[in-house]
C-alpha cells in the first residue's frame, strides 16, 4: 500500500436494521496520519460506520476499505493494526481494570509495558479495582488506556470523553496529538463539536446515515454566513434590501443579523453610511455549522 | 415504609408486561401438562385392580421412588396419575419461579436498567416487592390453574386443588428463595446457580427420604419438595402441610428484605477487594476459564456428591419388593440384576439431563456476553469470532464430558459398594459416557441458535423441557414415536451397553458436530447484536 492510499475509503454504505436504515449511501475517507472528525448528533451512524469499519456488522451494500483490507473478512490481519474504544463501555466485571488492559493488548498483540504505566498515570486510573466497581468514566478510561498503549496505526474512538471529566478530556486531547506527531491515523467520533474542532485536520458531518459535508474545517467556513454585531450614528434604512442578509434584529441604531460571505462589502458599505461605531464579527463556531446542517435557525444570543 | 416501596405497581405493570408470554406460557404449560397427564391416566387404567396394580409396581421400584416418590394411596387414580409431577413436577415448578424472581430483582441491577428507574420516584424495596408480588400472583394462577386443570380431566376436585395448592405454595417457596439469592450474590448469574444448588439439595433430601423403610423418612420433612408430597393430594389430603411452604416463604421474605436494605444496589453483600494490578490472562480461552471455571467446579462437587448418593440407593432396590407377588413378577422379568440396571440406568439417564442443562448454561454464556457487551471488545482485537466462540463452546462440551464422567465414576463407585459388586463400577461408567454425545447434541443446539436466532438462544431451555416432559409422558400421552425421537436425551444407550451402543454414540456424535458446525456458519456471518 502506498503512502497515499486512504487509510478508510467507503463508498456508498447502506445498512438497515429492520426497517431502520442505519446507512444510507455513506462515503468516508482518511488520509493516513490525520485526525479526522466524524461529527452527528446521537443516532445519526456514527457507531454503526464504526462497527461496519471494525467488522462487528455487514454492511448491506457498499464497499469498505480499511488500511487496504475487508474490514468483514480480514478481521484478524486488520484488528492487530487497529485499536478501537467503544462508546459504551462494558468491562467483564470480575475482572480488574488492568487485567481488561493487559488481556486486550494481548489479545492485540503488542503490548508497552512502561506506556501502559505512563498512561495509567497519565489518567489517574486505578488498575487494582473491579471492573464492576469502576464509574462510567473510569471504564472509559479503561479502554482508552488500552487502545492507548497498544501501537496501532489507525484508532478507531467513538465518543470517547463522553464520561470524562474536562482535566481528563485535556489528557486525552494530549493523547491524540501525540499519535498524529507519530504519524498515526485517528477516527475520533463525537457529537461534542469543541472537541472536534480542537483536534481535528478535517471533519466529515454525518446526517441520517450519509455524510453531508466534509472537509477541512477552514475550508467549510467560507460556505458559511458571518454573524455581524454592528452599531452607527444614524438609523439605518434599507439595510433589509441588502442581499444575502438574515436573522436581522434592528433595534434603533443596533443591528445584528447574519452574512453570506459573499455579502459582506455590501452590508458594511451601507453601515459606513450610517456612521458605523462598533462592528463585531464571529466566524461561525463549529456549532453553528453543525447546526446549520440539521435545519436548526442559529440564534446569535446563544453565542453572544 | 410506604416511601420505601413508592412505585411497586409501576414495576408489577413492567414486569408484567414484559413477562406476559414467558410466565403465561409456563404457567399455563404446567398446567396443561398436569391435566393431559390426569386425562391419559384415566383412560390407562380405568378400574381400581389395574391402578393397584401399576402403584405397587411404582412403590416397589426404587428407581421410580427415587426420582418422583411414593404412592400412598394405591387405590387413588388421582395419586397415580399424579405421581411424576409431583416431586419432579414440583421442582420445575420451583425452577420457573426461582428465574422470575432474580431476573426481576438481580437480573434488573445488572445493566443498570434499575438504576435508570431508582432516579425517578422509585423506593428502595419497590423492585423487590414487585418480584415478590410476581411470584405470588403467579404461584395462585398456577395452582388454581392446575386444580381446573385436573378436576376437568376428571380428577376429584378435593385431591386436585390440594394438589394445585401443592405445586403453588413449592413455586411460593422457591420463589422466594431466589429473592434471597438474588440479595446475596454479586450476580444474576450467581443468584441462580445458587438458588439451584438449594433445589437439587432439596430434591435428593427427599429422594432419600422417601427411600427410608418405612418411608417416608425425616429427611423429607427437610425438603419443600418432600412437602409437596406429604400434603398427599388425591390419597387423604392432609391440607395443615401447607402451612410448612407458607411460613418458610413469609420468612424468607423477611430474610430478602433484611439483606435488600443492607447492601447497595448492583453490589453483592461483600465488598470488591482490590485484584492484581497486572493481568495474567494471555487468550480467549484463558478468560473463558476464568469466567466459567468456578461455575463448573461448582458443578463438578454437586455431581460428585449427587451421583454418590443416588449410587448409595442401589442397596435399597430389593428392599422395596414387599409383596411376594412384585417380587415374583420382577424375577420373572429378569430378577434382581434387572432392577439394579433400571435403576442405575434411570439414574444416570437424570444425570444425563441435568448435565445438558451444564451445557446449556455454559454454552449460552455466549449470547450473555454478546448482549453485556463483553464480546465487542474482545472481537475488536485480533481474536477472530470463532476463536472466542470456541472459547465459552469448549468450556460447554468439555464441562459436559467432565460431569458425565464424575456422574459415571461416583455412582459406580457407590452403586458397587451399596451392592458389594464392584462390575458395577466399570458397567456405570461406560453407561455415563455412552450419555455425552447426546448430551453434545442439546447443548450444540445453543451455538445453532445462537449463529441464526441470537435473540431465541434461550429457547434451548424450553426445549430441553420438552425433552425432559416427552422423555417421562410421551408413552403415557401416547404421543407418536417420531415425535418423541425428536429428543437427543432418549437415542442414548442404556444399561446394559452393548456393541451395538456404538451406532447411537456415533450418530449422536456426529449431529453435534453437524449442529456445531452450522451455528458456527451462522455466527460467522451474522452481525453482532445487542
Amino acid at each position: 500500500m502506498s503512502d497515499s492510499a486512504p487509510v478508510i475509503d467507503v463508498h456508498g454504505l447502506t445498512k438497515s436494521f429492520g426497517s431502520t436504515r442505519a446507512l444510507d449511501g455513506l462515503d468516508l475517507r482518511v488520509e493516513r496520519g490525520e485526525v479526522h472528525g466524524f461529527l452527528g448528533p446521537n443516532g445519526a451512524g456514527k457507531t454503526t460506520t464504526l462497527r461496519v469499519l471494525l467488522g462487528s456488522v455487514r454492511a448491506d451494500s457498499g464497499s469498505a476499505t480499511v488500511l487496504g483490507l475487508d474490514p468483514w473478512s480480514d478481521i484478524p490481519a486488520l484488528h492487530a493494526r487497529l485499536a478501537y474504544v467503544p462508546g459504551d463501555v462494558a468491562l467483564l466485571p470480575g475482572l480488574t481494570g488492568g487485567e481488561v488492559i493487559d488481556l486486550l493488548a494481548r489479545l492485540q498483540g503488542g503490548h508497552d509495558a512502561a506506556r501502559r504505566a505512563r498512561l495509567l498515570e497519565m489518567f489517574e486510573l486505578d488498575p487494582t479495582k473491579k471492573a464492576r466497581s469502576y464509574s462510567k468514566g473510569n471504564r472509559q478510561k479503561v479502554a482508552l488506556v488500552a487502545a492507548l498503549a497498544s501501537r496501532a496505526e489507525l484508532y478507531l474512538f467513538d465518543e470517547p470523553t463522553s464520561g470524562l471529566d474536562p482535566l481528563m478530556e485535556e489528557q486525552f486531547r494530549h493523547c491524540v496529538r501525540e499519535l498524529k506527531g507519530d504519524g498515526r491515523t485517528v477516527l475520533l467520533s463525537s457529537h461534542i463539536l469543541s472537541e472536534a474542532e480542537a483536534l481535528s485536520d478535517r471533519i466529515s458531518i454525518i446526517r441520517a446515515g450519509a455524510v453531508v459535508e466534509t472537509g477541512a474545517l477552514s475550508d467549510m467556513r467560507h460556505l458559511q454566513r458571518l454573524a455581524i454585531s454592528a452599531e452607527t450614528g444614524h438609523e439605518l434604512h434599507g439595510i433589509t434590501d441588502v442581499p444575502g442578509l438574515d436573522d436581522v434584529v434592528l433595534e434603533g441604531n443596533h443591528l445584528r443579523c447574519t452574512v453570506e460571505p459573499a455579502h459582506l462589502a455590501e452590508l458594511l458599505s451601507h453601515l459606513t453610511a450610517a456612521g458605523i461605531k462598533t462592528l463585531e464579527s464571529h466566524p461561525p463556531s463549529l456549532e453553528q455549522l453543525f447546526l446549520s446542517h440539521y435545519g436548526v435557525r442559529v440564534d446569535e444570543d446563544d453565542h453572544a | 415504609m410506604r416511601e420505601e416501596n413508592a412505585g411497586t405497581l409501576a414495576m408489577l405493570r413492567l414486569a408484567l408486561r414484559r413477562d406476559r408470554i414467558l410466565l403465561t406460557s409456563w404457567v399455563v404449560g404446567l398446567a396443561a401438562t398436569a391435566g393431559f397427564s390426569a386425562a391419559a391416566t384415566v383412560d390407562l387404567y380405568p378400574t381400581e385392580e389395574q391402578r393397584v396394580a401399576a402403584a405397587e409396581a411404582i412403590n416397589a421400584s426404587a428407581a421410580v421412588v427415587a426420582l418422583y416418590g411414593r404412592i400412598y394411596d394405591p387405590t387413588s387414580l388421582g395419586a397415580v396419575s399424579m405421581i411424576k409431577l409431583t416431586a419432579l413436577g414440583a421442582s420445575i415448578v420451583g425452577i420457573v419461579m426461582l428465574f422470575v424472581a432474580i431476573r426481576h430483582t438481580r437480573g434488573e441491577e445488572e445493566p443498570g436498567r434499575l438504576e435508570l428507574l431508582s432516579g425517578g420516584r422509585l423506593g428502595r424495596r419497590a423492585p423487590l416487592t414487585a418480584a415478590l408480588l410476581l411470584v405470588a400472583g403467579a404461584s395462585l394462577a398456577l395452582a388454581l390453574l392446575t386444580a381446573v386443570a385436573n378436576t376437568a380431566a376428571g380428577l376429584a376436585w378435593t385431591g386436585s386443588l390440594a394438589f394445585g395448592l401443592g405445586w403453588g405454595a413449592t413455586a411460593l417457596v422457591y420463589g422466594t428463595v431466589g429473592a434471597v439469592t438474588a440479595q446475596v450474590s454479586d450476580s444474576a448469574r450467581a443468584a441462580r446457580g445458587l438458588g439451584l444448588v438449594v433445589i437439587a439439595v432439596t430434591y435428593v433430601l427427599r429422594a432419600v427420604g422417601d427411600l427410608a423403610e418405612p418411608g417416608p423418612g425425616p429427611l423429607s420433612w427437610l425438603s419443600p419438595i418432600g412437602w409437596n408430597q406429604q400434603l398427599r393430594a388425591y390419597s387423604g389430603e392432609r391440607w395443615w402441610v401447607l402451612v410448612l411452604p407458607v411460613v418458610v416463604s413469609a420468612g424468607l421474605v423477611v430474610v430478602a428484605y433484611a439483606l435488600r436494605s443492607r447492601r447497595d444496589l448492583g453490589a453483592g453483600l461483600r465488598a470488591d477487594r482490590p485484584g492484581p494490578a497486572v493481568g495474567s490472562l494471555q487468550t480467549v480461552g484463558g478468560l473463558a476459564w476464568r469466567l466459567q471455571g468456578r461455575i463448573l467446579l461448582a458443578w463438578a462437587v454437586g455431581f460428585v456428591l449427587f451421583g454418590l448418593i443416588l449410587g448409595s440407593m442401589a442397596g435399597s432396590v430389593d428392599k422395596l419388593l414387599t409383596s411376594p407377588a412384585m417380587k415374583e413378577f420382577f424375577e420373572k422379568i429378569g430378577g434382581t440384576a434387572g432392577l439394579v440396571d433400571v435403576f442405575l440406568g434411570a439414574m444416570v439417564a437424570i444425570i444425563a439431563a441435568i448435565a445438558a442443562a451444564y451445557g446449556i448454561s455454559a454454552a449460552a454464556r455466549l449470547r450473555a456476553e454478546e448482549v453485556e457487551g463483553h464480546a465487542e471488545p474482545l472481537l475488536a482485537t485480533a481474536t477472530t469470532r470463532v476463536r472466542w466462540a470456541t472459547s465459552h463452546y469448549a468450556v460447554a462440551l468439555g464441562g459436559t464430558a467432565l460431569l458425565m464422567v464424575l456422574a459415571g465414576l461416583s455412582v459406580g463407585v457407590s452403586a458397587s459398594a451399596a451392592l458389594g459388586d464392584w462390575s458395577q463400577l466399570g458397567r456405570v461408567l461406560v453407561a455415563a459416557l455412552v450419555q455425552i454425545p447426546a448430551v453434545w447434541v442439546v447443548t450444540s443446539l445453543v451455538l445453532l441458535l445462537f449463529g441464526w436466532l441470537p435473540r431465541y438462544t434461550t429457547v434451548v431451555w424450553g426445549l430441553l423441557a420438552a425433552f425432559v416432559v416427552v422423555g417421562e409422558f410421551g408413552a403415557l400421552w401416547k404421543l407418536p414415536e417420531w415425535l418423541m425421537d425428536v429428543s437427543p436425551l432418549r437415542h442414548a444407550p442404556t444399561l446394559p451397553v452393548s456393541g451395538s451402543g456404538v451406532v447411537p454414540v456415533v450418530a449422536l456424535t456426529l449431529v453435534a458436530a453437524a449442529v456445531s458446525a452450522t451455528g458456527y456458519v451462522g455466527w460467522h456471518r451474522r452481525d453482532l447484536t445487542g
